[in-house]
């Protein structure tokens, strides 16, 4: 069984190399808005905005959040869209292949993929901007792990029940633009509106970036956003394996 | 014999379309079945019940003594498919894709000996996505082989494949059986049904209408001979005499004989007698394709 696992994560890491389009919206598109953002807005803390920090250093967990992100919603529903759409899925269900190994190897790759994103934000805004290093190293991991298997699980969502890669591709980067502008990466919280703040609460992006800046920024761990978290990752896992398609 | 397939009544519809009415045979350990018939006469969708890859509405179905549905996960580490309209990732090459098949039991074959017989070897660096239609099918079917399976589907296999690839084909598909397992074969290719079955099934509108070896189906179904030959000779009613002839057509100077049982022999000596000795006598048997034909009733579709 494991092995199974670990060959097939193997060969779709392996894949995503590959693919070039693919790997430099996962790992561009966070790089560009610290360049842009934080050149804009500087890391002198202000008490009225981004929660009383400096934006760099407000910016960089949140960038990581976004990364993870992009893989789950934009990367993954095509891939596996793609899969169903040229009948690779059929060929995989005839094999003795389970299918939690395939949503494993899913889970797998996205982690390595979010950790090579998640140290590239570090590094461009580290050497970039001076932004400062998490608070607490350990809880912030955790935060990331738990916020790639929640959202890996929604992207798996979104590929076990669209019909289309175009389909995931056009819901894909609605989703993560609406994500990225109200849940938390772009302008901040204070600034918004209710509306805006009420979209922003509805998108798992807002729970995972707060996860992220709590332990990173010194505010300790946040468990309440922590249950939302893996609510969600529960609901949508659930929801995945019953709703999931392979024709 | 032993079987390793049996279904009975099986039964499958899509919505208002019934797909399989009633399906009922079984294939015996170590033979090469085939199920022949139009395109969709149900074909795929029963064996597609039979690997457990859809829900049949009714009838029973048993592989190796396993219900595909509710053990399909047991029963698809024992037999290997080759689907048709599937495909592998676009940028997987021709070697990892062997190699992941065969990571996924541990009995399986050695997948460099099968890459070799396949013809895959100068392929083995190519991604899915670069190889030709006969390459793609040939991986695909070396992947149904993979695991060392004891039941084989193949859905049209030599779809794609040129002729002496087919042939090839043919010979690999012999050697699985030498080995013991049991090959089903979907195909709508009479020849590749005439040569490589040991017995075969006709489906027509989702019933089966024929089960036999094709030498009985074509003895039983198609026993017209076609006796032809070319003379001068302008008066040839005599030969409508004898008693295994049905009837005589003539295209100026050639000249169509056609009965059954031993008719050659007796037009071959009318004609001797008579004085007529034409160098081009010839006897033409009947065909898979005349049966699927008489059977089916598709000879004016095709």
């Amino acid at each position: 069984m494991m092995r199974m696992l670990l060959k097939l994560t193997w060969v779709e890491l392996k894949l995503f190399v590959r693919e070039p389009i693919t790997m430099v919206f996962t790992f561009a598109l966070p790089l560009i808005f610290i360049f842009v953002l934080d050149e804009v807005f500087g890391n002198t803390p202000d008490q009225t905005v981004y929660r009383g920090v400096g934006a760099t250093n407000y910016y960089t967990p949140a960038y990581i959040g976004l990364v993870i992100a992009s893989i789950a919603v934009v990367g993954l529903p095509v891939h596996l869209t793609g899969y169903r759409e040229r009948g690779v899925l059929r060929r995989l269900r005839a094999s003795p292949i389970p299918l939690w190994t395939i949503f494993g190897s899913q889970v797998l790759v996205s982690l390595l993929v979010a950790v090579v994103g998640g140290i590239l934000v570090i590094i461009a805004a580290v050497l970039a901007y001076h932004a400062s290093l998490p608070q607490a190293p350990a809880l912030v991991i955790g935060a990331f792990v738990a916020s790639v298997f929640s959202f890996v699980a929604v992207g798996i969502l979104l590929g076990s029940v669209l019909p289309t890669t175009r389909a995931a591709q056009g819901l894909g980067l609605l989703l993560i633009i609406v994500m990225m502008m109200l849940g938390g990466a772009g302008p901040p919280r204070e600034v918004m509106g209710a509306v805006m703040r009420g979209v922003g609460d509805a998108t798992p992006l807002r729970y995972v970036v707060v996860l992220l800046q709590d332990p990173w920024l010194g505010f300790g761990w946040n468990w309440i956003v922590f249950l939302i978290v893996m609510g969600i990752m529960a609901l949508a896992s659930l929801l995945s394996l019953r709703l999931f398609r392979w024709e | 014999m032993k079987s390793v397939i049996e279904v009975e009544h099986l039964k499958k519809t899509y919505g208002s379309l019934v797909a399989v009415k009633d399906v009922s045979f079984s294939v015996a350990e170590g033979e090469i079945f085939g199920l022949l018939g139009p395109n969709g006469a149900g074909k795929t969708t029963t064996v597609e019940c039979v690997q457990g890859l859809r829900r049949s509405d009714s009838g029973l179905i048993r592989v190796l003594g396993l219900d595909p549905q509710s053990e399909g996960r047991a029963l698809r580490q024992l037999i290997g498919s080759q689907l048709q309209e599937s495909a592998l990732p676009d940028r997987i090459k021709v070697w990892e894709a062997l190699d992941l098949f065969a990571s996924f039991l541990p009995r399986g074959l050695d997948w460099r000996e099968l890459m070799e017989q396949w013809g895959l070897v100068e392929k083995r660096n190519a991604s899915f996505s670069s190889l030709s239609g006969g390459q793609r099918q040939r991986l695909l079917v070396a992947l149904a082989l993979v695991n060392n399976p004891k039941v084989v589907f193949l859905d049209e296999m030599t779809a794609g494949l040129d002729p002496a690839a087919r042939h090839v084909a043919w010979d690999l598909i012999r050697a699985i059986r030498e080995r013991g397992a049991t090959v089903v074969l979907v195909t709508h290719f009479m020849d590749e049904a005439e040569h490589l079955c040991d017995r075969l099934a006709i489906v027509d509108q989702g019933k089966l209408v024929a089960l036999d070896t094709p030498q009985v189906l074509i003895t039983t179904h198609a026993n017209q001979i076609r006796v032809i030959f070319t003379t001068d000779h302008s008066d040839i009613s005599w030969l409508e005499q004898i008693p295994q002839v049905r009837s005589v057509t003539r295209h100026g100077p050639r000249v169509e004989v056609e009965g059954s049982g031993s008719v050659l022999a007796l037009v071959a000596a009318s004609l001797v007698a008579h004085g007529i000795t034409p160098s081009d006598l010839r006897m033409e048997q009947p065909t898979l394709e005349d049966v699927f034909l008489t059977i089916t009733g598709h000879k004016d579709r095709n």
